[in-house]
């Protein structure tokens, strides 16, 4: 069967998946292609910093002002993705004064509140500040959950229609006589069968790895992979993001989020080649952890989850070894124009702040092209799960609960559920009481979440529903969950490999985090983890 | 390794938790009440989630016991207990109501109480007044309240005993407690009269209060504070006299030692190993051959011992346990380490009456399987629930001492 559709889109990642919903609601039909899950790139190895943009406004004004604007957008259109903690930019004896002056100045002239408060205001909003600091900035930072955000823009695109195949790489382009391209060739990565897709336009929302993609096309898209990598602690030290006012560096920015708090990044050009395979560094895990203690001098003392990194799909331009002074800009390229090839345009460059200008960049282009006349919605209609209409509902239904439980509230499992999955977390089914068992016990997935996410969220492995509930993201990694979840999802038909592999991969995935970490009490984790699993549960190699 | 590597260890207790789940194991509410959470969630789980919100604080964490049965089975010594009590002192919505500070306020209901206690004891076994409590207070129908004494232990003491003291040398702080004060003077007659005849004398604090425990357990966290403080500053005060403090309460004694620092933030560590058990300090001064006691040849008695949590928290029941067995005539049996269910003021609630005789079923049968002639424990509300659930009498180790005693033999031994 061959199958036709105006867009093809490739890349599950925030930008893409943010290019099908508004290609979706503009009434295009849509396919989106991902070669692994939603958010395995970038979007899911990032720090979930909801940017005010001040961190840009004196080394790039233009990134400041994109951020702003869609800070504003988001706390209105994602409200369940996004939490409004506050920011500060921090002066330290160690930085100069001076500079928070022209920090101000430039964050007012990009549009961003920025109020110097006193240093003693500031260790009482955030008690976890270095006490030494010696000024203070207040910014409208927040946080943002990367997996929330792109999974509700998923949804919202297949309700517009759009298709959605997860674990396809395209492998190459399908083109006509005339050299145009016509559609994708693409592999499941699972079974191995190759298939064709056609689309009068292709979008590569590849992120880095759209490099790789548009070289497919013989065009060249010049990459330059910026490793960032993080550390998670094992709970949340501070409830305001925390940032040094100085111009941007290692390690200067601590963000709560949701349970945890995260320290980032480095930033540290690394061969093409390499991308697909991160590894944190002993010297990148030093470097973040005594960079982060003079931010909040308690994250010296605070367990350590995991450590991971992502790449940054910045587009090169001049000659920047560490790629911190390249433009966070967006880059939408329409290989026509540029490389004489018709039917391929690229996203890139950007961040997860500005996915949904990326979006509609990308979506104006080709509605330009393919003369379509709609326009661009997405700055207003909010989410899936954060429909403000619902938000009565909601408590109604929470007074209900409350005359009908004796414990005159929501289980905290329940609570937990609606931070994730915001209004939408009404679908998942409470009225068998077996479903309110736990699976993961530090995140607080209950039977009844993982079903939901199995029917509605495209999980097929672990790896997805770790993404979709943060299954398996707590302080045990995996530990309890890991084994439960692997046994529901095998029960549900939803497992499409080897349950057993799954499990293995999905415990090695969490090991590789923990060992660049591995000391302490993460340690002492792990090793329990190992005498479960091959002890009791007799689960080898 | 960096250096730093070496010094992250973590400052937070409940991330020593690696989630092995024993806690909830050994937690007598979980297996009894599907709607607590257990002490792993509700403890060190539960406290990353409040820590980003206060609102996931959950209300189902009233009925934690307090037993600290979770820190004894906890292999990384996450002091879970406090955990919940913390959580339940911060961000439990609303004040304690009308019941819950009557119950909490042991000395001064106890003060107002032994006045009039003829009265007092009659009208409380009412059965009119005790429907009429439970509707409008929430105090469980099924439940008496202890006696009052018509003359508190501190009346006698002052009256009877205090001149007595003088002729010792050797001197120990005596921590009545409300319970031997206002319900049960006895218990501190008889360990005077036990302490006496080995040569030790009694001296009282000038102003005691009570420990605390009843306050802390129903969120009166201020009042619990200032009598700590007042109970420290007399502690300091018989320590730096030379004395120990010494109680005839396991759980006075678990919160003067542990709950001041842990849950109110009282530090106590210049004079914490001065606060024990009155068996633990008989049984050290007798282990050392300080003093040594006689009991009579016919006190013949079957006994079983029930260890109280909070004894088992201080991992001090092996004190009272051998002191027992040094009477010849005592057949003694060691009960399992069970929970009795009423932890103090809990079980005295409406809400918690059911799950507290569920808990405690498995004590009562197995006191009933052994049949003892009297239960020995260390605790004061172990014995009213045990008391008010079988029909078994129920004493202190120390009354048990105190009654098998050869006073005379025993000042002898010690040249009084």
């Amino acid at each position: 069967m061959i199958k036709n559709y105006d867009i093809i889109i490739i890349g599950g990642g925030a930008t893409g998946a943010g290019t099908a919903r508004d290609c979706a609601l503009r009434g295009l039909k849509v396919l989106l292609v991902e070669r692994l899950d939603f958010t395995a790139g970038a979007t899911g190895r990032n720090h979930g910093l909801l940017h005010s943009g001040a961190r840009y406004a004196v080394t790039d004004r233009e990134s400041a002002t994109e951020c702003i604007k869609e800070n504003m957008i988001l706390r209105d259109i994602a409200r369940h993705c996004v939490e409004d903690t506050g920011g500060l930019f921090i002066t330290l004896p160690d930085d100069d004064l001076d500079y928070q002056k022209k920090f101000v100045d430039s964050c007012l002239a990009a549009g961003i509140q920025a109020d110097v408060i006193d240093p003693a205001e500031a260790r009482r909003l955030e008690p976890s500040v270095n006490p030494d600091l010696i000024g203070a900035v207040k910014v409208p930072d927040g946080a943002v959950d990367p997996f929330r955000l792109t999974t509700a823009n998923i949804i919202d695109a297949t309700r517009h229609g759009a298709e959605v195949l997860t674990y396809h790489e395209v492998t190459d382009f399908v083109r006509d006589g005339g050299g145009r391209i016509t559609g994708v060739v693409m592999r499941d990565s699972r079974s191995g069968a190759v298939s064709k897709a056609y689309s009068q336009l292709v979008i590569n929302a590849g992120g880095i790895w759209g490099h790789h993609i548009a070289s497919l096309a013989g065009v060249n898209v010049n990459m330059f992979p910026a490793k960032g990598a993080l550390l998670i602690f094992g709970h949340r030290i501070n409830n305001m993001v925390i940032n040094r006012c100085r111009k941007p560096a290692n390690a200067d920015i601590l963000v709560p989020g949701d349970t945890i708090c995260l320290i980032g990044t480095t930033s540290d050009r690394v061969p093409y080649d390499s991308i697909d395979n991160m590894e944190v560094t002993p010297a990148e895990v030093d470097i973040l952890m005594s960079e982060g203690a003079k931010l909040a001098p308690a994250l010296a003392k605070t367990r350590i989850l995991r450590a991971y990194a992502g790449v940054r799909p910045l587009v090169a331009s001049d000659d920047d070894p560490s790629g911190r002074s390249i433009s966070r800009g967006i880059v939408c390229l329409d290989h026509a124009g540029r490389d004489g090839v018709e039917g391929l345009i690229t996203i890139t460059g950007g961040k997860l702040m500005t996915y949904r200008l990326m979006a509609e960049w990308a979506t104006d282009m080709a509605c330009r092209k393919l003369g379509v006349e709609a326009k661009c919605v997405t700055a207003r209609q909010p989410l899936p799960g954060s429909e403000p209409s619902e938000v009565k509902k909601q408590r109604r239904l929470k007074g209900w609960r409350r005359a009908k439980s004796h414990i005159i509230e929501l289980s905290t499992d329940q609570k937990a559920a609606e931070g994730r999955h915001g209004t939408m977390s009404r679908e998942i089914d409470r009225k068998d009481p077996a479903g309110e068992s736990l699976v993961c016990e530090c995140e607080q997935v209950s039977v009844a979440e993982v079903k939901y996410a199995i029917d509605v969220l495209h999980v097929h492995n672990l790896l997805n529903l770790r993404r979709r509930t943060r299954m398996g993201m707590g302080t045990c990694q995996g530990q309890l969950c890991a084994c439960r979840a692997a046994g529901l999802l095998a029960g549900e038909g939803a497992c499409t490999g080897d349950s057993l592999d799954d499990l293995a991969s999905f415990i090695n995935e969490r090991w590789k985090g923990m060992s660049p970490v591995g000391w302490g009490e993460t340690l002492e984790e792990a090793q329990f983890m190992s005498w479960l699993y091959e002890g009791v549960a007799g689960l080898y190699d | 390794m960096s250096i730093q590597q070496f010094s992250n260890i973590s400052s937070n207790n409940f991330e020593q938790c690696v989630k092995c789940t024993v806690c909830t194991v050994y937690c007598p509410v979980t297996a009894v009440n599907p709607l607590y959470p257990g002490p792993k969630q509700a403890g060190p789980d539960g406290e990353r989630y409040r820590l980003k919100r206060s609102d996931f604080y959950n209300e189902a964490l009233k009925y934690c016991l307090n037993c600290k049965r979770c820190e004894v089975a906890c292999p990384s010594g996450v002091r879970i207990g406090d955990i919940i009590q913390q959580a339940h002192m911060n961000y439990s919505h609303g004040s304690a109501g009308v019941r819950d500070r009557m119950l909490a306020h042991t000395d001064l209901m106890g003060g107002i109480a032994t006045r009039l206690s003829p009265t007092v004891n009659g009208i409380l076994r009412l059965t009119p007044v005790k429907l009429a409590m439970d509707l409008t207070l929430g105090i469980d129908r099924h439940r008496t309240f202890p006696a009052y004494t018509p003359r508190k232990f501190t009346t006698w003491f002052r009256r009877h005993a205090l001149k007595r003291q003088d002729r010792f040398t050797r001197r120990v702080t005596y921590f009545h407690g409300c319970y031997v004060n206002y319900n049960f003077p006895r218990l501190g007659k008889d360990l005077v009269k036990l302490l006496n005849a080995c040569g030790i004398g009694v001296d009282l604090m000038k102003d005691e209060k009570c420990c605390g425990v009843a306050r802390i357990a129903n969120r009166l966290i201020k009042q619990a504070t200032d009598a700590a403080k007042v109970n420290l500053r007399e502690i300091r005060a018989a320590v730096a006299s030379g004395n120990d403090v010494i109680a005839t309460s396991s759980t006075c004694i678990m919160t003067m030692r542990d709950e001041y620092p842990h849950l109110l933030g009282l530090d106590n560590a210049d004079v914490r190993d001065h606060i024990m058990t009155a068996t633990r300090y008989l049984y050290r001064l007798v282990e050392n051959g300080d003093i040594k006691l006689v009991f009579k040849p016919d006190y013949l008695r079957r006994i079983a011992y029930h260890t109280p949590c909070h004894m088992a928290k201080l991992g001090w029941s092996v004190y009272s346990i051998e002191l027992l067995k040094l009477i010849p005539g005592v057949e003694l049996s060691v009960l399992d380490v069970n929970c009795c269910g009423i932890a103090g003021t809990y079980g005295f609630k409406k809400e918690n009456y059911r799950y507290s005789q569920a808990i405690g079923k498995t004590l009562f049968d197995s006191i009933a399987q052994v049949n003892p002639d009297i239960v020995a424990t260390d605790c004061e509300t172990c014995k009213w629930q045990i008391e008010m659930s079988i029909p078994y009498r129920v004493s202190n180790p120390i009354s048990i001492l105190a009654d098998a005693l050869d006073v005379e033999a025993t000042r002898a031994a010690n040249n009084i």
